[in-house]
């Protein structure tokens, strides 16, 4: 069974490949899938219906629970049956259906897919499994009413669709997931087994009946119940054999499913029988009562499908064996019928053009065939004997019969609401009879003879083929009630109530034979009188109906939305900002201030140079948040920086201390590079109004936070985890700079996330400058005779070998002879420094960021001496392929031991000496050259960092540095001063307002 | 475990100045915040730390004389990717001068577009209202219809 329904899937994927290579055919080929299915089930037949029960079991998410196993057992083999048999049957149908139409692969793939769903449904034995098929077919079903979505209409009514199965769908899933708490399992035959729905104490505790009616509510909702029905009709958009097949014989019987594979231990749970009982009622005489009304006939069979569901979703709810039973033939029988009626529609809409019962006239005598097909399975439908559906009715009246009377058939129902069912399901039938007539004599009767004979194209022998045989099933239906019955009886058994007399064609004059025979008599009379019936049925006032309320429920959460949205969602970033800062005073504010842990103990600080640093740093601060000047504010930060390095020194952290510096000096050069094309002061004037407040609100989150720390340090009781992190360090990360060892081996992956942020930074920088591609503007400058000679005044001879050329390039006025040489000495110790500190890293302070950055800052001087050719002459790659190239090597060395046998990320360590080069004997004495070798394989993780770092600095200073000075040469910088037009008034004015320049004080810079 | 308190009130000083500036328009006073307050933020770390002690090397250090070297790890993280954000706000800074002429966050367009749809009472503009006909799966002449609701869409206040 597994791979029967996987075949579905396949065949599904397949379809854009075989409708390009079959044509319509395809749908030939997609039938044979479902038919296979039906052939399998055959072949199970003697086990399933002689009582036994066919189990697979495919594991697939154990530790949630989740797997695909089948259990089939004869409710589920009745239901395989019908998917399958209507499923190819509506395939083949489909091929005569469409053949006009170009490709209609989308269908054949989408049919083929819900056949399969649909068949997972009904023979899983897995609750979680259970809803994702559930869910899929609703999915499929969304995807096949939005066959034609140029028409709103269309659009809307799978939306709706969607949304109210979706909707019940949500509410199941909930309901399931309390069911398996509740039993313990998430397999559905022992949920039914368990123990805990024989106690009465049990089934009436609110968790039962709210996961056994959430449960129902999800079958109400994919089975059209009243007040959910509404959907049904709308998804007639989509094309007839969908129609046929979702809609009638296949996705709307889940509910049905469901609920008889539920009932026989939720019938128990109060509620659960009422609910079922009062609204499958209702639902069948009101869908009746409006497929009296409908003049498309397709329409007519729409609501006739929802009367019929509400008759099946009775008889399964009443928990009977004899209703069950009765349930069960209905299902069948009803599949048999009205998937051949939808397919009959097909064929007339197909050959007359128009589905209006009051324009056709006379189809029956041009296709006498076609409507002998639909006299057989509407008589089927209206239960007439000799038919599957006479017998079923017959079957359901005794049933409901036996409840209303007597002992109540074990339900416990008073019989006043029992003979209120057996009233409401009797006049549903009446209906049923009447609007069967109503269509056969719409759709097929000659009518008078004063209306014009409908113009009909007779159809081929291959479109009437499968209604024919479904039709002819219906005949053979009619006999074999009584093997049915036994096939049914391991099923029926689990239910309460006396066994069944079981369903048969004849069983002498018995009440069921006599209610039958009057819904025949009064239904042929409302037939007959259905002029006065029509008009009597206009006089009923307008209600408001379930659609309506849908509509003003779905613009309603729309309007919420746009007011909520207005409201909340200002545009205002520092509002935003501001809301999420007030929510931090307000709660951990709060919770700081009542905490009872106040005042346990604290030192005033841990030495004098701690408490100076601090000192000089808050002042720094202060002033960069109240200073007026770009460059004096970024200054003031770097102040606050460095003060925090040496905070880092001070309190035994060299590696952070390391860093900092370095960041901060990086940043620095960064945002001079940058600030050197922005105004020198911020503009002060929209915001001076909110000062204050901003002002208030920054102090109440400093206070909280320092509250925070305070009182997180002084209340913890645990002991650090960092605590033991030396005894590991060594044996596991084989390094004793512990803060590198937790970098590259302890917490790798956070540092694999980190090189991940660096290069996505590095590359939002690059594309907010280039705006293009920036591989291209890499290059080699190599002085020409030509242009030296120009560029430099003529002072150089050409062709010799210069350090720093790229400085040639440079207007003489903006060289510095000083920087130019110091940079010559300082590049390569610098580089130098940085392989140092990528190597030592692991024992000593260092590490692969340390080393990148002064690699960087390298480059960035070399950039900073010598201008954008120099910074090409320097690293002549393109920055991406560096970031690119250490993430790869960080990633790759992550995964590399698994290829060995270890973990990611493991370490490993090779030990040892090579002779000859760990010393070098000397006259003066043994000179140390390499030593003992200690490689430790995280240092490929580490240079993955050190090559990102270098490529983001890279990335900085080609971004920044040089595409700025590029942006300037061309007119594409900001410009600014005084004039501060670049494109026209409309930029002045707008410069004009929003830069107010403050006047520049005496200790500005 | 005793906190030092000059290191708090510090992380909070810096945190208070990080936020007031936070609270500007101008992406550069923003970006001066941001620094601002995560080298509070990184403070707080060392906070947690304990008190101040030697290096976390092993051999150079006896374990009981360490600092926690885990807190270290994670600023060291934290400092990395704060520059990885200032060079990436800097050059949003820098865009919006050559695009806007300003640094300044303005208000988006789009929510004040929003606020005049709740004043005018309406849907939003993907809603997708019905339009009273029967769905079918014909295609023949139901295209006309849907460009007028379209058209009536428009009509319905989007500006």
């Amino acid at each position: 069974m597994t791979a029967l329904i996987a075949a579905h899937f396949v065949v599904a994927m397949l379809a854009p490949w075989l409708g390009r290579l079959l044509g319509h055919r395809q749908f030939w080929l997609a039938a044979v899938v479902p038919a296979a299915a039906v052939v399998w089930l055959i072949a199970q037949a003697p086990t399933v219906l002689g009582g036994g029960v066919v189990t697979e079991v495919v594991p697939w998410i154990p530790g949630l629970g989740i797997d695909l196993d089948i259990r089939i057992g004869a409710w589920q083999w009745l239901l395989a049956m019908v998917v399958s048999l209507v499923g190819a049957a509506v395939l083949f149908y489909c091929r005569s259906y469409f053949a006009e139409a170009p490709s209609q692969a989308r269908v054949a793939g989408l049919l083929t897919a819900f056949a399969g769903a649909m068949l997972g449904l009904v023979t899983s034995d897995n609750l979680l499994s259970l809803y994702v098929y559930w869910e899929l077919t609703t999915v499929f079903s969304y995807l096949l009413v939005g066959h034609n979505p140029l028409r709103s209409a269309n659009r809307g009514a799978a939306l709706t669709a969607l949304i109210v199965t979706t909707f019940g769908g949500l509410a199941m899933l909930i309901g399931l997931i309390g069911l398996s708490v509740i039993t313990h399992t998430t397999h559905i035959s022992q949920m039914l087994a368990s123990s805990v729905f024989t106690d009465p104490n049990f089934v009436t505790t609110p968790a039962a009946i709210a996961a056994a009616l959430l449960v129902l509510l999800g079958a109400l909702t994919k089975s059209a119940q009243v007040p959910f029905h509404f959907w049904l009709p709308g998804a007639m958009a989509a094309p007839t054999p969908v129609s046929a097949y979702l809609h009638a014989a296949a996705m709307v019987k889940a509910g049905i499913y469901l609920v008889g594979l539920v009932a026989p231990v939720a019938a128990l749970v109060p509620g659960f029988r009422a609910v079922l009982l009062v609204l499958g009622s209702v639902t069948m005489v009101m869908g009746g009562w409006q497929a009296l009304r409908q003049y498309d006939i397709k329409l007519l069979m729409a609501f006739g499908t929802v009367s019929q569901l509400g008759f099946m979703m009775t008889l399964c709810g009443v928990g009977t064996q004899s209703a069950a039973l009765a349930g069960a033939g209905v299902v069948a029988a009803h599949a048999l019928f009205k998937a051949t009626l939808f397919m009959v529609v097909g064929i007339v809409d197909h050959s007359t053009g128009t589905r209006d019962l009051r324009e056709l006239a006379g189809v029956g005598r041009r296709m006498p065939v076609v409507a002998t097909v639909a006299a057989i399975a509407g008589a089927s439908m209206a239960g007439f004997p000799p038919l599957a559906g006479f017998v079923a009715k017959e079957g359901a009246f005794e049933s409901l019969l036996a409840i209303a009377g007597g002992d109540a058939d074990g339900t416990g129902l008073p019989a006043g609401p029992g003979y209120l069912v057996v009233a409401a399901i009797a006049f549903g039938s009446i209906l049923t009879v009447a609007y069967t007539l109503r269509f056969w004599w719409g759709a097929f009767a000659g009518k008078s003879p004063a209306m014009a004979r409908t113009t009909v194209h007779p159809v081929g022998a291959g479109f009437a083929f499968a209604p024919f045989v479904l039709a002819l099933l219906s005949v053979v239906g009619g006999f074999v009630g009584h093997g049915f019955t036994e096939a049914m009886s391991s099923w029926t058994s689990t239910f309460g109530g006396h066994e069944p007399h079981g369903l048969a064609l004849w069983h002498g004059f018995t009440p069921a034979l006599l209610i039958s025979v009057g819904c025949w008599v009064v239904g042929l009379t409302l037939f007959a009188l259905r002029d006065r019936v029509a008009s009597g049925q206009q006089t009923f006032p307008d209600v408001y109906s379930a659609q309506e309320v849908y509509r003003a429920g779905m613009l309603a959460t729309d309007r919420l939305a746009v007011l909520v949205t207005a409201r909340m969602q200002r545009g205002s970033l520092p509002a935003y900002l501001g809301a999420i800062l007030v929510v931090v005073v307000l709660l951990p504010g709060t919770i700081t201030l009542l905490s009872p842990d106040w005042g346990t103990g604290l030192r005033w600080f841990d030495s004098i140079g701690q408490l100076a640093v601090a000192i000089v740093v808050i002042g720094a601060a202060f002033l960069a948040a109240t200073a007026n000047g770009r460059m004096k504010a970024v200054m003031l930060v770097g102040v606050t920086g460095y003060g925090v390095s040496l905070l880092f020194l001070l309190h035994g952290a060299p590696d952070l201390a390391l860093t900092q510096m370095l960041v901060e000096t990086v940043s620095l050069v960064t945002l001079v590079l940058v600030l050197r094309k922005l105004p020198k002061y911020f503009s002060d004037a929209p915001l001076r109004s909110s000062r204050w407040w901003r002002m208030a609100l920054a102090v109440l989150v400093g206070a909280t936070v320092s509250g925070a720390a305070y009182l997180s340090t002084v209340a913890r009781v645990a002991e650090p985890v960092g605590a033991r992190l030396h005894e590991y360090a060594y044996s596991f990360g084989y390094g004793k700079n512990i803060v590198n060892v937790t970098l590259v081996d302890t917490r790798a992956w956070d540092t694999f996330g980190e090189i991940s942020v660096l290069v996505v930074a590095g590359t939002g920088v690059a594309s907010l400058i280039y705006l293009r591609a920036r591989s291209a503007e890499a290059k080699v400058v190599s002085p020409t005779e030509e242009t030296v000679p120009e560029v430099r005044g003529g002072l150089v001879p050409a062709g010799r070998r210069l350090w720093l050329r790229g400085g040639v390039s440079l207007n003489p006025a903006a060289r510095s002879m000083v920087l130019e040489m110091v940079t010559r000495l300082l590049f390569p110790v610098m580089i130098l420094i940085s392989l140092y500190l990528l190597i030592a890293g692991h024992d000593s302070p260092g590490g692969g960021f340390a080393g990148g950055l002064v690699a960087g800052l390298a480059i960035m001087i070399r950039y900073l001496a010598g201008g954008r050719d120099e910074l090409d002459e320097a690293a002549p790659v393109d920055p991406g392929t560096v970031m690119g190239a250490g993430l790869a090597l960080a990633g790759l060395s992550a995964v590399v031991p698994v290829a060995f046998g270890g973990r990611i990320l493991q370490s490993y360590v090779i030990d040892g000496h090579i002779p000859y080069l760990s010393s070098i004997a000397t006259p003066w004495g043994e000179l140390p050259l390499l030593g003992e070798i200690h490689l430790v394989s995280s240092v490929f993780f580490d240079i993955g960092v050190y090559l990102v770092v270098v490529g983001l600095m890279l990335d900085l200073a080609r971004s920044l540095g040089s595409q700025i000075d590029v942006h300037a040469e061309t007119d594409l910088a900001p410009r600014l001063g005084s004039h501060g037009q670049r494109s026209g008034t409309t930029t002045h004015a707008r410069l004009s307002r929003t830069r107010r320049f403050t006047p520049p004080d005496e200790d500005e810079w | 475990m005793e906190p030092s308190l000059i290191l708090i009130i510090l992380a909070g000083a810096l945190v208070a100045c990080g936020v007031y500036l936070m609270l500007e328009r101008s992406l550069t006073r923003v970006l001066v915040g941001v620094m601002l307050a995560s080298n509070g933020v990184n403070l707080l770390f060392l906070v947690i730390a304990g008190p101040a002690k030697a290096a976390a090397i092993i051999g150079l250090n006896d374990a009981e004389d360490m600092t926690d070297p885990l807190p270290q790890a994670m600023v060291l993280t934290s400092i990395v990717i704060t520059l990885a954000t200032l060079a990436f706000l800097l050059t949003m800074a820098y865009r919006s001068f050559q695009l806007n002429g300003h640094d300044e966050v303005a208000d988006d367009v789009e929510d004040a577009q929003i606020r005049r749809l709740a004043e005018l009472d309406e849907a939003s503009q993907s809603y997708d209202e019905d339009d009273g006909e029967a769905p079918d799966e014909d295609t023949d002449t139901e295209i006309a219809d849907d460009l007028q609701s379209a058209d009536h869409r428009e009509e319905r206040g989007t500006p």
